[in-house]
């Protein structure tokens, strides 16, 4: 068994492996957090990683599709980018390490690796389900990353922007976030390369809304184009909490986000809205399992690919609605502009419902861009490729638009319009 | 100006001919109206003057000032100063107004070789034309043309019109879904545009228009041909007698 388990062990999984066994000696950790780690790496080796003949990784057949790691050596990052909104309060975490001495106004900052050598990290480092590829190599090798807790009541006007930088390398972030009942605040989660090379990347965020609590979560990942990104959100929705969750993928050469959400309190609204910007030759794949586990909750899903070249785009999105979870109102949709003939979007909502008082729907369309739309603006002296940009951008800006806050707004609309100027 | 020759035109998909062996010839400086029962093809020729993909010209010839566009898209038409104003003009979700009015202004320039404009000088631009056209401004900060009432729709392309200062000028039904207060204030942009080196096609039903934007000639346009040229005395016939004498006469 085990013997032809390392016949087929391909060359990412034997790097992992190896970088593991290198890196074990310094990892950050308690008892616990060792044995939880040597837990997730047994199950690495005698596992591998999945292929498409595991469901949830179907699209994404990682163990084909990751034919190398980079080597893990350290880099320096020392530039802080300017945070999208100005005035935002900036932490930062270079090639996997947070910084010292950080600090937000009103909210509690430590360190990911004090958790770690601890011991309180061990639990929140066990996987969600066989099928937690994400969780168990992030599980095994993550150093770093920030703990935030938003004390209940407090109101963060200001962006709070958690810079995950990296050079090549191997880079292994988490950051366990709690809002307390009643707080308010917006996090943007920004996942940037600051080196040209080759860097494979995962990141957990783990956040809990409690009762009433009011949050803008936005995930900004514009990876390098050799990049491999593996990102994971893990979401508890509390009593009467509202989560705005926006995914903006405009980078990386394979990525992978997953979101696992439990819609765990009654009252409480999540909207989620996704831009996926694909070109060149990548693979991204967004996955959703979203539970809604109690009675008078509703959510909506809106995700808008844009997909240039011979891109890969895949769109993983179940719904599941619990016996007890009546008056569950969840809506997702799922629309794609195909910009290329081998541009590719697969698209896979589901819904698994045992409530019987509910009002749930999916849709999923693929079109090209309106030639009514883009005749009127080249009617106008707008020039055909201008035109077909400023439809695109239009296209997913809509999404963007919907957030309250102007310079946010201005931020995303300027990060997708220079995406699409490169690709378009 | 504008000089059409027996021009054939169908629709690309499938095949339907719709303008038939028409000749129109439209000076610099002139007003010419386009009357004819519906379905004759006026928006058709409107769509093909202004380069619309889904129409083949099988035969003839369109010059503007001398040369053919026939082989131009609709950008580089509208670059050389080609404008049409729709008779539906579509709404364009996401696309914002002002970015949408600064883009085509500056890409005409840019296409003409001339300088983009300054911000501020654009926004005085807009401002100001879209006072005179009784405009609102909240409107302008909506997507194109998204929810606009009909009429407002109409009074949105005259003010691209005057923004962007066309020399052939096409006006497709511009007065229907227009209030009578609205229709004077169109006309009135319309002839503020009025210039030796500027033609105005005016397609429309009403002799109402007409009395507003007087043309120097009325054509008459059927089954996909001009079957009828005259002045503006033309228009009253048709107000007053309809299309059967004429047809009866061109038949
Ligand atoms: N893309 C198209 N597909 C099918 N039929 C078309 C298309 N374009 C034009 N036609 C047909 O061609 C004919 C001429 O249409 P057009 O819109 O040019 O008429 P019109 O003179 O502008 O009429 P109205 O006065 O009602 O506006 C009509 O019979 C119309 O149905
Ligand atoms: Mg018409």
């Amino acid at each position: 068994m085990n013997m032809q388990t390392t016949a087929r062990q391909t060359a990412a999984e034997a790097a992992l492996i190896e970088a593991f066994n290198a890196q074990v000696g310094e990892l950050p950790g308690n008892g616990a957090v060792i044995s939880a780690r040597d837990r997730l790496v047994d199950d690495l080796k005698s596992n591998g990683l999945p292929t498409r003949r595991i469901e949830a990784w179907h699209y994404t057949d990682l163990k084909t599709l990751l034919r190398a790691i980079p080597a893990a050596v350290p880099a320096a990052v020392v530039d802080t980018p300017e945070p999208l909104v100005a005035g935002s309060a900036v932490i930062t975490t270079r090639h996997g390490l947070a910084d010292q001495k950080v600090g937000i106004g009103g909210v509690l900052v430590n360190a990911f690796s004090d958790m770690l050598s601890e011991g309180t990290a061990a639990p929140g480092l066990s996987v969600i389900d066989r099928d937690d590829t994400i969780g168990k190599i992030n599980g095994s090798f993550v150093r770093d990353g920030y703990v935030l807790e938003f004390p209940a009541d407090a109101t963060i006007e200001k962006p709070v922007e958690i810079q995950v930088l990296h050079g090549d390398g191997q880079v292994h972030t988490r950051f366990p976030v709690s809002f307390g009942a009643g707080s308010k605040a917006t996090v943007i989660e920004r996942h940037l390369p600051t080196a040209k090379g080759e860097a494979f990347v995962t990141s957990v965020s783990d956040i809990s809304l409690e009762d009433g609590a009011d949050v803008t979560w936005i995930i900004v990942q514009q990876q390098g184009a050799a990049d491999t990104h593996l990102g994971q959100l893990r979401v508890r929705v509390g009593s009467n909490a509202k989560l705005r969750l926006y995914v903006i993928n405009a980078g990386g050469r394979l990525v992978r986000q997953e979101l696992r959400i439990d819609v765990a309190g009654e009252g409480s609204d999540l909207q989620l809205r996704g831009v996926n910007l694909l070109g060149g030759e990548t693979h991204t794949d967004v996955t959703l399992v979203l539970g809604h586990h109690v009675p008078n909750t509703t959510s909506t899903e809106i995700f808008r690919n844009v997909v240039f070249d011979r891109a890969r785009g895949v769109f993983q999105g179940m719904i599941k609605v619990a016996l007890d979870a009546q008056k569950t109102d969840a809506r997702m949709a799922c629309n794609t502009l195909l910009m290329s003939d081998e541009a590719e979007f697969s698209a896979k909502p589901e819904l698994e419902i045992f409530a019987d008082d509910v009002q749930c729907g999916h849709g999923a369309t693929v079109a090209d861009i309106d030639a009514n739309h883009l005749y009127y603006l080249m009617a106008r002296g707008v020039p055909r490729n201008t035109g077909r940009a400023m439809l695109v951008n239009a296209f997913v800006a809509e999404i963007v638009e919907e957030l309250e806050d102007g310079q946010l707004v201005e931020a995303l609309e300027a990060i997708i319009s220079s995406w699409l100027e490169r690709h378009a | 100006m504008l000089e059409i020759k027996n021009l054939h035109a169908r629709i690309a998909e499938d095949g339907t001919e719709i303008i038939r062996g028409l000749n129109l010839t439209v000076k610099a400086g002139e007003v010419a109206a386009i009357m004819g029962p519906n379905g004759s093809g006026k928006s058709t020729l409107s769509y093909i003057l202004s380069g619309r993909e889904d129409y083949e010209v099988t035969d003839g010839e369109i010059l503007y000032n001398g040369e053919s566009i026939l082989e131009l898209d609709p950008a580089e038409r509208a670059a050389k100063g080609i404008f049409l104003a729709f008779q539906y003009p579509v709404e364009i979700p996401g696309v914002a107004t002002m970015q949408f009015l600064k883009v085509a202004m500056n890409e005409q320039r840019k296409a003409r070789g001339e300088a983009e404009l300054t911000t501020p000088d654009f926004i005085r631009r807009v401002k100001e034309s879209a006072a005179e056209l009784k405009i609102n401004p909240d409107m302008l900060k909506r997507p194109l043309n998204v929810g606009f009432s009909g009429g407002e729709k109409k009074r949105a392309e005259i003010l691209q019109m005057a923004l962007l200062e066309p020399k052939l000028c096409v006006l497709d039904e511009t007065d229907s879904g227009l209030d009578i207060d609205a229709l004077k204030i169109v006309a009135d942009g319309v002839n503020a545009l009025r210039s030796p080196d500027r033609a105005v096609i005016v397609i429309t039903h009403y002799q109402r228009l007409l009395d507003y934007i007087v043309p120097d000639t009325v054509h008459v346009l059927y089954k996909g041909q001009i079957i009828r040229t005259g002045d503006k005395s033309l228009a009253h016939e048709l107000e007053a007698n309809g299309y059967a004498d004429i047809i009866g006469e061109a038949a």
